[in-house]
């Protein structure tokens, strides 16, 4: 390059200005390494502090997940085993530490595809977190569980990318298809909102299910398995709806937690989880009939539903411990 | 469905449809035996529009050893084999339908879609439209027995909602939020309904993902840049298929019997950023709205002929399921992933 040396036409010289290239020296021989240290050395000290609290089983279990999605030739949805170890570790010591889960007829769950039913409670959906973590730690083998998440998170930078590799698709039927033709488990909450932002005045009560979940499980000949969540309801202590807000907000539902408002106390109470799960069901008939013939069959998996749940609160000593 | 089964039961009475259709339009045929069209199908001449983009001269060059290959451009053919018709016209002209007057032309592939956003759109929108239709109108009134048209799996669109693998079925949202794929579109349309209206026609739409290779489109030439901007906290899944995987597709669309709309796709899908690690670029991450405002003003200044809209294309998913055409065509990608990538880097001068 030719031109005046630091003239102002020729970026190419400013950048070999003496003190650009010291600061650049700086960065690149100090700065750049030490920080790279820093960080690798609190990596490796956060994976130890997993392997101590949840056992070298844990890298086992890594391990199986890899080694089946390998086998598949890579996850055609994206899930990165990688991102999903560390989300894993994280969400693993919420289940045995914080909540202390305790989980229930695990061995029910078939090793290929299913969809797993559960009810939604406790104001933010943790409840699919845990089952998440268990079907992770207690299952056999070892599964990541498939959830649907709306469309609009594709929009939102980072967080599309987060849930890509943790393998949550966007909520379409084509894709619940693909996934349980791939074998994979799907985690429905028929309930919805509906269900996760009850009162506590209502709590362990079910709500109405949506008929979704059974013409694809006929469609497709996927087993069901119940899933009741007990200690969730607990977490956060909503005490109803302040629907002004929700409507002035364009959010489905507006909560009143007062916890929330309590400096400190964000974080939900360490309510005992306990998960139960039932034994799986299978629906056949034609996916596309009446609605009031698909209710009939819903109504058998909220009642399977609602009797381990109230199994599990006759059962429970407290709901702390 | 419905559409689906139909061409399903098309595909498999090919031939006795053919049959009818040559008995309707009567005369040119002399003889009716199916094994005469099915020679006729596999080793009658093939007119090739567009020849002279880097895909048509790769096709060009495989299939002239087997059957003649007529190539019809604007643009001059250089080191053209000696056995390759070529003509050097706009396809709109007069003279083009001598060409299908003059030969009994068993097929044309339709490669001719012209896509440059800096085009005059009027101009663009003519020769993509009209001069598909006039095509489409000569291959009835000459009674050429096989249409490919090379659409793009770009017609779905990237949109947040898709779901991960599109079938054939999907609606063509793709010209929703950027307008220059409005002609590709609407060709795709167009072919489609000939398919129905022509059924001694066998109709061949191929809709193949982001092609890779030497060709100069924008998913190449976004991948030969030395540093690649990206989406800051956009990582979607892509796929790529190799520019010979695409050509092998369309011989087996000439095959006789082959009928209706396929998805062509390479190897499995891989995320973007995994891709330019793969091919080891630097890569530039850039906030969504600072480069989006970025390339419309260099759009302005005449900078980038990169529309704006198109970042969506690295932002949401756009990806095919091409079953149908591993079944029913027998296609499958030759290459594996790394050397799909790399072949963006190979010779250009070939």
């Amino acid at each position: 390059m030719r031109g005046v040396p630091g003239s102002a036409q020729n970026p190419g010289a400013l950048l070999r200005h003496p003190l650009l290239a010291r600061l650049t020296d700086f960065a690149a021989q100090d700065v750049i390494p030490r920080a790279q240290r820093a960080y690798g050395s609190a990596r490796e000290s956060f994976e130890d502090a997993t392997v101590r609290v949840l056992g070298s089983d844990f890298d086992a279990r890594i391990e199986q997940l890899r080694a089946r999605y390998q086998r598949m030739g890579g996850d055609p949805f994206g899930l990165d085993p990688e991102t999903a170890k560390l989300a894993l570790g994280i969400v693993s010591i919420f289940h045995r530490v914080y909540f202390r889960a305790d989980v229930h007829g695990v061995e029910n769950v078939p090793s290929g595809r299913v969809l797993l039913v559960a009810n939604h409670s406790g104001q933010v959906p943790i409840d699919g977190v845990i089952i998440g973590a268990s079907m992770f730690l207690d299952g056999e083998p070892p599964r990541v569980i498939r959830a649907m998440v709306e469309k609009w998170v594709q929009t939102l930078p980072y967080v599309n990318v987060l849930f890509r590799s943790l393998g949550q698709v966007v909520g379409v039927p084509e894709n619940c298809r693909r996934l349980l033709e791939l074998g994979e488990m799907i985690l429905v909450f028929p309930e919805g909102t509906r269900g996760i932002s009850k009162p506590f005045s209502q709590r362990y009560q079910l709500q109405d299910f949506g008929l979704g979940f059974m013409r694809l499980a006929i469609e497709t000949d996927t087993p069901i398995v119940p899933v009741a969540v007990v200690g969730a309801e607990e977490q956060y202590v909503n005490l109803g709806n302040f629907e002004l807000l929700a409507r002035a907000m364009g959010m489905p539902v507006a909560p009143v937690v007062p916890q929330w408002f309590i400096p400190g106390l964000q974080m939900p109470l360490p309510t005992k989880y306990r998960l139960h799960f039932g034994e799986p069901m299978r629906f056949s008939g034609d996916p596309d009939d009446d609605d009031s013939v698909i209710e009939e069959k819903v109504y058998l998996v909220r009642q399977t539903i609602q009797a381990l749940i109230d199994r599990g609160l006759r059962e429970r000593p407290s709901v702390f411990w | 469905m419905d559409r689906d089964d139909a061409m399903q039961a098309d595909l498999e009475e090919g031939t006795d449809d053919r049959r009818q259709g040559d008995r309707r339009q009567g005369g040119r045929r002399l003889s009716d035996s199916a094994s005469f069209l099915s020679e006729r199908l596999s080793a009658g001449p093939v007119v090739i529009t567009g020849i002279c983009g880097r895909l048509g001269r790769r096709l060009a060059r495989q299939l002239h050893r087997d059957r003649p290959v007529i190539g019809v451009d604007r643009r001059p053919f250089h080191d053209r084999p000696k056995d390759i018709e070529f003509h050097q016209l706009d396809i709109r002209r007069k003279k083009a339908q001598d060409i299908f007057r003059n030969g009994d032309i068993a097929a044309l592939v339709h490669l001719g879609v012209m896509h440059n956003p800096r085009g005059n759109s009027e101009e663009h929108h003519s020769w993509n439209v009209t001069g598909f239709q006039k095509m489409l109108e000569w291959v009835r009134r000459y009674n050429v027995p096989k249409l490919v048209l090379i659409s793009s799996a770009n017609v779905y669109g990237p949109r947040p909602d898709n779901p991960q693998f599109l079938t054939e079925e999907a609606p063509l949202l793709g010209a929703g939020a950027f307008s220059e794929i409005r002609d590709l579109v609407e060709l795709d349309m167009l072919a489609q309904s000939f398919f129905w209206k022509h059924p001694q026609t066998e109709t061949v739409v191929l809709r193949p993902t982001h092609i890779l290779g030497t060709v100069r489109n924008a998913p190449s030439n976004y991948l030969r840049l030395k540093v690649v901007p990206t989406l800051m906290g956009f990582d979607p899944m892509i796929q790529v298929v190799h520019q010979d995987d695409v050509v092998q597709a369309i011989r087996l669309a000439l095959r006789p019997g082959a009928r209706g709309i396929f998805n062509v796709a390479g190897p499995a899908p891989v995320a973007l950023g995994q891709a330019l690690r793969t091919l080891g670029r630097a890569t530039l991450p850039l906030p969504h709205a600072v480069a989006r405002r970025g390339i419309e003003r260099l759009w302005n200044l005449r900078m980038t002929s990169f529309p704006a809209p198109e970042l969506d294309y690295i932002r949401y998913v756009c990806m095919v399921d091409d079953s149908r055409a591993r079944e029913v065509l027998g296609y499958e990608s030759r290459f594996d992933l790394t050397s799909t990538l790399k072949a963006v880097d190979e010779e250009r001068w070939v």
